[in-house]
Parts: structure tokens; C-alpha cells; sequence
């Protein structure tokens, strides 16, 4: 799973849909690799506009990154390249290969396993 | 079995799906895979249509076979099959096992989403109404999804449904084995003693293993529970859902749809 789809998941339980606490899941216990994909600054672009930063500045921290801003970068930020070759970096390249998420509502754990993570629910939770 | 095997009319729509929908997906995933890699046309166009840089939504997105059909999109893919799930991980799509009418996404952030031959394994009116609800509460306003379901009317197929026939029925899928291979005999060289002759038990054992790689090596079908759509009915059920009805049509045995959330 690529880093950019963490910000894009959250716990499937329906009554923690509500909530703020279902999103994003706390990373733990996981394994990372890096995979290279080619660099397209309007695509990293475009994806900072449609990010929740601050959910991206927890699970960054999650996975032991704090190098974030705490706020989304705008405007002249913006004409930085390193800044996006960085985004770049930990938005498409990063990925979680083994791991744990867990919903900070309701305590349900899901599992990152070969890259898969998994959000079926068991019979008494769906 | 015939293709008139009936279905376990005990199981509630839940148990119904996973026995005629999820395990057959799971036991036939390979096989299906191998046969799912042309692009269909209406799906093609939505997606060449979407804005660049759009995030969207796969849901029953089976091997990925329309993950990354464009570069410049961010698409997400899901099946409740872990079977094709691993078919599509393989292919490198960024995909996920979650339940359609339990999506795994914040509500309001996807620009667009499609669901290609998913809604009609749903068992009731109300689950297939219930799944196209899930999918518009993951879309932003104005948030689009195209909806493909297999039609009651396609006489000309290959299955030959039409109006009038019954619209929940199950589709057999003939699974091609694999023949294991049949054991080796160890080969004799010249001037090797002679080997004793079979004994009764021997010839009686090999028969048996020869009789079990037949069994092993039969076709065997699976059979898929699927609700044939009549015209209009997936525009009702979009409707029923909240969603408003931007287009829709008939291609190649399916009906389609797109949606828009309000």
C-alpha cells in the first residue's frame, strides 16, 4: 500500500463514520519499502491539493517521519522542487509492505499483509 | 450439474452472496483474471473524460484491469475477493480487500468512482440500492460514478436471457483444471535385473492413483449468483440511492449508468 493511500482510508466500522477519530488509522508495526516511480511535479501538485495534510503529518509520524510541515505547503512553496521530489518520494514511493492499523475510535485493528491491506469485518462487526 | 442447479433458498442475502458470490470469486480467481484484461469501451471513455489529477475509486475492481489505465488519475481499488485481490497485486495495482457496503474511505473526498459488474451480485433491492448509496457518500459533490450491470435483455448472447425470464439467477463458471502430471516409472537400462513382476497390490494401488488424477484433472462448475437488470431498473435503484441519473445506456449485454451525487 502507498503511503498517499493512507490518507485515503479509514476505519469501515459504519458507527465510527462520524466520528474524526476513524481517520486516519494509527500505523503501527509496519515494514516500508521504497519503490521508484517516475517524477511528474504536476501530479504530486495536484494530489497536495486534494490531501488532508494533517492526516498526512500523523501517519507520517506513525512510520517515524517528522519532517513534515505542519502546515500544507502553498503558494511560492509551491516552486520548490526538492519540496515535491520529497512529496514525490514519500507520497508514491513509499509502501507499506506488513503492518498494523488501528482505529483510534473503536480499537478494531486491520492488517497490512504482502503489500494487501485487508478491511473485511468479522460477521459481528459488518 | 446443470445449469438449473437451484439455489439454497434458506441462506439469508448475506449467506447467499458469500456462498454464490465471494467463495466462487475466491475459487475461481486465477482462471477469472486470466480472462478479464479488455478495457470495455463505455469504461474506457469515462475514465479518458475524468479531470487530471481526479482520485477515484475502484469498488469490485476484480484483477485492476482499470487501475492505471490512466497515469495522471490516483485510483484506489478494492474487491471482497482476496483471490483477485492477489491476481491484481501482482499486476502492481494499489489495491485492498474491503466489503462494498462497508467501504473503507472518509466520506466526501473521491471525484469520481466505478463500480463494473458489481451491483448485481448484490440479493435484494435493497443491498443493490444500499451499495450505490456507499459509493455516493465517498464522492465529493458533483462527484460522478459509472454503474455497469449485466441485462435481462441480451437474447442474442450467449446465455440467452430475455424479457420475461427470471432476473436472479445463478451463472454457471466452468473452472479448467490443471491435469497433474501422471508418475514417472523409473526407466529399466540394459543390463538392470529384471524387476519383479507387479504384485495384485501394486497394480491395485497404481489403478487407484490413475483413477484420482482423472477425477483431479474433470472441469468442475462454479456457480455465480447474479440479478439480470431490467431496462430502467438500474436508473430506480440509482435514484433510490440519492444519486441523479446524468446518462445511461445498453452496451454489450449490460446496462449502464452514471451518476452524479447532488
Amino acid at each position: 500500500m502507498k503511503f498517499l493511500t493512507t490518507n485515503f482510508v479509514k476505519c469501515s466500522i459504519k458507527t465510527c463514520d462520524a466520528t474524526t477519530e476513524s481517520f486516519p488509522l494509527k500505523y503501527t508495526n509496519c515494514e516500508l519499502i521504497q519503490s521508484s516511480q517516475d517524477f511528474n511535479p504536476d501530479f504530486i501538485l495536484s494530489m497536495l491539493d486534494r490531501l488532508d495534510w494533517s492526516a498526512l503529518v500523523k501517519v507520517a509520524q506513525d512510520l517515524g517521519n517528522s519532517a513534515l510541515p505542519p502546515v500544507k505547503p502553498e503558494g511560492e512553496m509551491l516552486n520548490d522542487v526538492n519540496l515535491l521530489q520529497d512529496l514525490h518520494t514519500l507520497l508514491l514511493e513509499t509502501c507499506i509492505t506488513e503492518g498494523e492499523m488501528t482505529c483510534q475510535h473503536c480499537g478494531h485493528i486491520y492488517y497490512i499483509k504482502n503489500s494487501i491491506p485487508n478491511f473485511l469485518l468479522p460477521p459481528h462487526l459488518a | 450439474m446443470s445449469e438449473d442447479f437451484t439455489m439454497d433458498e434458506s441462506l439469508d442475502p448475506a449467506q447467499r452472496e458469500l456462498t454464490y458470490v465471494h467463495k466462487v470469486y475466491n475459487e475461481i480467481a486465477e482462471h477469472f483474471s486470466d480472462t478479464r484484461y479488455k478495457p470495455w469501451p463505455v469504461v474506457t471513455s469515462f475514465l479518458q473524460s475524468r479531470t487530471s489529477g481526479s482520485v477515484g475509486i475502484d469498488v469490485g475492481c476484480g484483477n485492476g484491469k482499470y487501475l492505471g489505465l490512466r497515469e495522471d488519475l490516483y485510483m484506489i481499488g478494492s474487491d471482497r475477493s482476496s483471490g483477485l485481490i492477489g491476481c491484481a497485486k501482482d499486476l502492481g495495482k494499489e489495491v485492498m480487500v474491503s466489503d462494498g457496503l462497508s467501504l473503507p474511505h472518509p466520506n466526501n473526498r473521491f471525484d469520481f468512482a466505478i463500480s463494473i459488474a458489481v451491483i448485481h451480485h448484490f440479493s435484494t433491492p435493497e443491498r443493490r440500492t444500499q451499495a450505490i448509496a456507499e459509493i455516493l457518500s465517498k464522492l465529493r459533490s458533483g462527484g460522478e460514478v459509472l454503474l455497469y450491470v449485466w441485462a435481462l435483455e441480451q437474447e442474442k448472447s450467449r446465455r440467452g436471457y430475455k424479457e420475461g425470464d427470471p432476473q436472479d439467477v445463478l451463472v454457471p463458471w466452468v473452472l479448467q483444471k490443471k491435469v497433474p502430471k501422471r508418475v514417472k516409472q523409473v526407466q529399466r537400462r540394459k543390463g538392470d535385473p529384471k524387476p519383479e513382476p507387479k504384485t495384485e497390490e501394486q497394480l491395485r494401488i497404481e489403478a487407484e492413483e490413475e483413477e484420482k488424477r482423472k477425477e483431479a484433472a474433470k472441469d468442475e462448475t462454479k456457480f455465480r449468483y447474479y440479478h439480470l437488470y431490467q431496462k430502467g431498473e438500474l436508473e430506480q435503484n440509482a435514484e433510490a440511492a440519492g444519486g441523479i441519473v446524468v446518462s445511461g445506456g445498453y452496451e454489450r449485454d449490460n446496462w449502464y449508468a452514471i451518476i452524479r451525487k447532488p
